[in-house]
């Protein structure tokens, strides 16, 4: 099953590869993985997209917590959360192939955010199926490059993960 | 006070209480071996090899439940080391590792003897340090040590750039560490306990399995007073060995899969099974599935929660430091009346007395040739079982853990997680460094035996009459027993040709040594050795090649599925 965690550690030079480590030595998988200062300089706020049983899924938070750089885990399958990944798609966009892929745009509340004459650039926010579903509404012969950021996570309501 | 960093990392390990640093000099630690040069207090001992370095540190805690401290230069010091800093990682062992590292300005530039140290030691240490800046030294320093022996221990490394070492810095050595991200849990959930210690008094068939999570938590006491109090059946791991003691009746011998045959049935037939630091390895259970095709309550011990439902589902999980969880159990069962059924329990002792009977350990006593396990009866003998026994990795370490009886916690030291050939004889030199005037015995083959035998040189200098006793078969034994049970006797690169001389070897270094080819003269042969107080003795035992360790369980093969001679080959 896909789960999504949610990891605080120390900003430490090394800290990401101590987590890309684990996973990689003991074989569990990496589905997505961000990262990135909190308003805390001295804290990351991690991501991780990953699959497994329960039992996987278990030992993939003890492994976490083990590691001393980590402050805390929290598996957001827990409760409820929601869930954002940022995409980039850059299209052919040219003769009336332009106008069907802003009105597409649109449709997913895309920001068409970079234009030439033969090109778009559309920026796309969402959990992960709806830009799987935008890549899938285009002409896949269209799409020039795509770059994901993999899902970042947070818990709803009053369900705050901080040290 | 204002240090340069060589001498404010030789000041942490005074205030720490470092009694000795095994290492090996280098450019990268130059600085720092001329500030050890300048003081008496920490004493440095000069190993042959980096990896000896490791053993030696790592041994030391064992022996002792000290931090063990090791120091190697950057590059070839630092990758020599690795291996025992893996040894130490597997067996959950307090070390502290001072590595040198090329100035910061050349990290990343393919510096001369540079390695990514981090890097490289990142899978096998608990955690590790790049000292950037000299004022975070003595801070980083304390950490590790904080680090290394908090929780479940392990090595901890700090890498030092030898500008680090070379700048100046006002010392002054925290008091205390605390760090957000690392609080260890030490006190076990009551409730949890309670309810083990009333499922423990409704078992019919209980069995309680130890690891060396007992002996690291030093708990074999509290663990020995309840084990008899409850009366049940006890088993240790090849780790836990010494931690419930060896020759007392409720002892069932070791498990696993060289483990005895009443050790292995009652684990697989138990009801109840209280697993204490412990961590149902795959050498320990066998085959998981096989494991399961009998139902059990399973009640899990340990510090590391990590170790809990990690390949074997329990039901009653505690985390917690496992000397103070065992003192719970005993109050909560002074303080109450229940007692399990003392008839199943009669029952249950009259089952494992005739899994006994089978007398799994027994061998040939009447061989013309040199049986192994003689030999290390005859050591048990002679040596009063109350030797320090270091071991390497083969067939002679699974004899010396089923045929000396360790009544002691930290009295046999080998690499049981790892597996590491070469840790023998540099453990015994640690061993003897913490306890100068204790009887320390090497078992070992002639196989492991070089993989670290320059260290022959380290004793005669530093007068550590450690005691090595080579079961010579001329192979690479428990490679040649797999070989001929589960790869047709085809002998695949185990024999051991164009072996040394190595009563010469040992002369040479300015030892004893002395050749034993008749079962004859084993025991005179260790008599006059272990006489020898201040003289290392290399006693080298020409063994029968053939002899095999059973009981044996087949790698994947159940636990109650065992070889127990050359009858059921």
């Amino acid at each position: 099953m896909r789960h999504i965690l949610s990891l605080l550690l120390e900003n430490e030079a090394g800290a990401l590869s101590r987590v890309a480590g684990l996973f990689s030595a003991r074989g569990y998988n990496i589905e997505s993985l961000t990262v990135a200062p909190t308003e805390d300089p001295t804290l990351s706020r991690m991501t991780i997209v990953t699959s497994g049983s329960e039992e996987v899924i278990e030992q993939i938070t003890k492994q976490l917590n083990k590691l001393i750089d980590v402050v805390k885990v929290f598996d957001l399958n827990e409760g409820n959360h929601i869930e954002r990944e940022l995409m980039l798609v850059k299209v052919r966009a040219e003769g009336k192939d332009r106008e069907e892929l802003k009105r597409t745009a649109d449709i997913f509340r895309g920001r068409i955010i970079d234009v030439t004459d033969r090109t778009y650039t559309i920026e796309l926010t969402g959990p992960r199926d709806k830009l799987d579903a935008f890549l899938d509404a285009i002409d896949r012969s269209q799409i020039l490059e795509t770059v994901r950021t993999g899902a970042s996570g947070i818990g709803r309501g009053e369900w705050v993960l901080r040290v | 006070m204002r240090l340069t960093g060589a001498e404010i990392t030789i000041q942490c390990l005074q205030e720490e209480g470092v009694e000795f640093v095994f290492g090996y000099p280098g450019g990268a630690v130059l600085y720092i071996y001329d500030a050890l040069f300048n003081q008496d207090k920490v004493k440095h001992i000069l190993v042959r090899h980096e990896q000896a370095a490791l053993h030696a540190a790592d041994a030391y805690a064992r022996a002792s439940g000290r931090t063990g401290v090791a120091l190697v230069t950057s590059g070839p010091g630092v990758t020599n080391a690795v291996t025992g800093i893996a040894t130490a990682y597997m067996d959950s062992i307090p070390m502290v590792i001072i590595s040198g590292q090329v100035p910061t300005p050349a990290i990343g530039l393919d510096a001369f003897q540079e390695v990514d140290t981090v890097g490289i030691t990142r899978p096998c240490v608990k955690h590790n340090f790049l000292v950037k800046h000299v004022d975070e030294l003595a801070s980083t320093i304390k950490k590790a040590f904080y680090v290394a022996a908090s929780g479940p221990p392990g090595p901890v490394l700090v890498d030092i750039p030898k500008d680090v070492s070379q700048h100046i810095a006002e010392f002054v050595y925290p008091k205390s560490v605390s760090m957000r991200s690392y609080n260890p849990v030490t006190k076990g959930h009551s409730g949890q306990i309670k309810k083990a210690v009333q499922m423990l008094m409704e078992a019919r068939r209980p069995m309680i399995y130890v690891g060396g999570g007992v002996i690291l938590g030093n708990a074999a006491e509290q663990l020995t007073k309840l084990v008899r109090e409850l009366g049940f059946p006890c088993t240790n791991t090849l780790m836990g060995l010494g931690a419930y003691p060896g020759t007392d009746p409720q002892f069932v011998g070791m498990l696993g899969m060289h483990g005895t045959y009443e050790a292995n049935l009652a684990m697989q037939h138990c009801d109840v099974l209280l697993a204490v630091g412990a961590r149902f390895d795959d050498r320990v259970i066998g085959n998981p599935q096989h494991f399961f095709s009998e139902s059990r309550r399973i009640i899990h011990v340990d510090i590391d929660p990590s170790s809990i439902s990690k390949r074997v589902r329990v039901d009653v999980p505690i985390v917690g430091n496992v000397a103070d969880v065992l003192e719970e159990m005993q109050k909560l069962v002074n303080a109450s009346s229940a007692r399990p059924d003392a008839t199943a329990l009669k029952d249950w002792w009259k089952q494992i007395g005739e899994w006994r009977a089978r007398d799994c350990l027994r061998y040939d006593r009447n061989s013309s040739l040199i049986k192994p396990q003689y030999v290390i009866e005859k050591l048990y003998e002679v040596t009063g079982g109350d030797a320090i026994v270091t071991s390497d990795v083969g067939q002679h370490q699974m004899w010396a853990a089923q045929y000396y009886k360790f009544d002691k916690p930290r009295r046999w030291l080998n690499s049981g997680g790892l597996g590491t050939m070469g840790f023998g004889l540099p453990a015994a030199m640690g061993a003897q460094m913490a306890f100068p005037e204790a009887t320390v015995a090497c078992v070992t083959g002639e196989a492991s035996i070089q993989m670290c035998i320059q260290e022959l040189s380290t004793c005669k200098q530093y007068h550590l009459p450690v005691k090595i006793i080579n079961l010579n078969n001329r192979y690479l034994g428990m490679v040649r027993q797999w070989q001929q049970i589960l790869h047709g006797n085809r002998y695949s690169e185990s024999y051991m040709d164009a072996l040394p001389d190595f009563v010469k070897l040992a002369e040479s270094y300015g030892h004893v040594g002395v050749r034993i080819e008749n079962p004859a003269d084993v025991e005179p042969a260790l008599r006059e050795a272990f006489a020898l107080k201040d003289r290392v003795v290399f006693m080298d035992f020409m063994t029968d090649q053939t002899e095999n360790v059973f009981p044996m369980v087949k790698a994947g093969q159940g636990l109650t599925e065992m070889l127990l001679g050359a009858e059921d080959l």
